[in-house]
């Protein structure tokens, strides 16, 4: 087979073409070393942010107030493991290996959603985090199920189909809660207030502020901005907060007419960088846990191996 | 010994009897009982499947994107392969 060799200017310009068409990039096309690494940073941070994200809801499986709500529990817990190996097999196709990114997250060279910084007080936080961190999730999710890299765009068909369930029960859990006894709608109306604000920086920096996002938007990774997505968000959120009789913990929550989406008060940027910069209350917690689990579970891989090995040499022999 | 996460295996799955067999995803496994234990948790916890092929994806050839053209160039200029190719009388259905 003849392969032309092409120079750099004509491969970025079929490069440049494909997207301006819509088609997808595959694993094996030519891609600028910008666009790989741009990819395999943010694919290997979503997959941690999966991973990561096991440890605040694990915490309450033992504590669930119903067989039926542990079930769900347990198959959310299992589907958010699922949904990060799918984006580490996403991101191996662009040439880092499991290996090298689970040392990235036990290092700290790569980061995750901040939103699993915050600590896990009361059941109520499951309904908060199903309804409202899922929900800010999918809202991203649903967004780059066209993004233009191929592996990563097919992750995110497969994981929507999933998330389906995740938002519901946590909605399920805050309806339950807001409807019953007065002790029971202020744990609902406390998970709400401390998940609110946090839901809404999980859409990152203002678009200002957030130098990568021109880029992925350029190159079709990113269809819409950090901003559009939060108000996208807000519009939808509120009413879903007001129809179960809790209250958004926002003074400046008002309807605007002119923009036909809410208006709503400042985030507070100075605690979003502290937890990014890993000062957030469980930082220091969740990589520990994370790296505990992963030495302990040190022996099973060389039992595995051993085990492959010596199948290997029976069989050669 | 090396900390390995085994080797990777690309996963295919078929959705119903007589289909066939799509691509899913991969997984990393240390052997073939492993493979297809792994991709049955990872890629079918909704049953999504009938069957499955696990292959290691070391074992996978694929033709190179740049060679598009030249590779698949043979079956452009044979239009005589195409129904469209033949004309026939007015009038004639179910053809």
């Amino acid at each position: 087979m003849n392969s032309l060799k092409l120079d750099e200017n004509q491969l970025i310009e079929n490069f440049e073409a494909k997207l301006a068409k819509n088609e997808m990039i595959e694993p094996k096309d030519w891609m600028p070393a910008q666009y790989r690494k741009h990819l395999i940073r943010q694919i290997s941070q979503h997959a941690h942010s999966e991973i990561i994200g096991m440890q605040p809801e694990g915490n309450w499986i033992t504590r669930a107030p119903s067989m039926r709500r542990k079930m769900v529990l347990l198959a959310k817990v299992q589907d958010e493991a699922g949904h990060g190996l799918y984006l580490y097999s996403a991101a191996e196709s662009m040439g880092i290996s499991r290996e090298e990114m689970l040392d990235q997250l036990h290092t700290g060279a790569a980061k995750y959603s901040s939103i699993f910084n915050y600590p896990t007080l009361t059941w109520a936080d499951m309904g908060a985090i199903g309804w409202l961190v899922d929900g800010a999730a999918i809202m991203n999710q649903v967004m780059l199920q066209r993004t233009s890299y191929g592996p990563y765009a097919r992750a995110m068909v497969r994981i929507c189909k999933e998330e389906s369930f995740h938002q519901r029960q946590g909605y399920e859990i805050m309806n339950v809660l807001a409807s019953g006894s007065a002790e029971q709608k202020e744990m609902a109306q406390d998970a709400l207030n401390r998940w609110w604000w946090p839901s809404l920086m999980m859409f990152g920096p203002r678009d200002e502020e957030s130098p990568n996002s021109e880029q992925a938007i350029k190159w079709k990774i990113k269809r819409e901005t950090n901003d559009q997505l939060r108000q996208r968000f807000v519009n939808q959120t509120v009413s879903q907060v007001e129809k179960i009789g809790l209250v958004v913990p926002d003074k400046a929550i008002k309807w605007n007419e002119a923009k036909n989406g809410y208006d709503f008060g400042e985030i507070n940027w100075d605690e979003f960088w502290t937890v990014v910069k890993g000062n957030g209350p469980c930082n220091k917690a969740r990589i520990a846990a994370k790296i505990k689990s992963h030495e302990e579970g040190a022996w099973v891989r060389e039992a595995a191996n051993a085990h492959a090995e010596k199948n290997n040499k029976t069989k050669a022999a | 010994m090396n900390d390995s996460q085994g080797i990777l295996w690309e996963v295919f799955i078929q959705s119903k009897p007589g289909q066939p067999h799509k691509h899913a995803g991969s997984v990393h496994a240390h052997d073939n009982e492993m493979a297809l234990q792994n991709a049955r948790d990872l890629y079918c916890r909704r049953s999504e499947g009938t069957n499955l092929w696990v292959v290691p994806a070391s074992a996978i050839v694929a033709s190179s994107p740049e060679d598009i053209g030249s590779f698949f160039e043979p079956s452009n200029d044979k239009v005589y392969r195409h129904p469209t190719f033949y004309s026939v009388p007015e009038g004639i259905t179910h053809m």
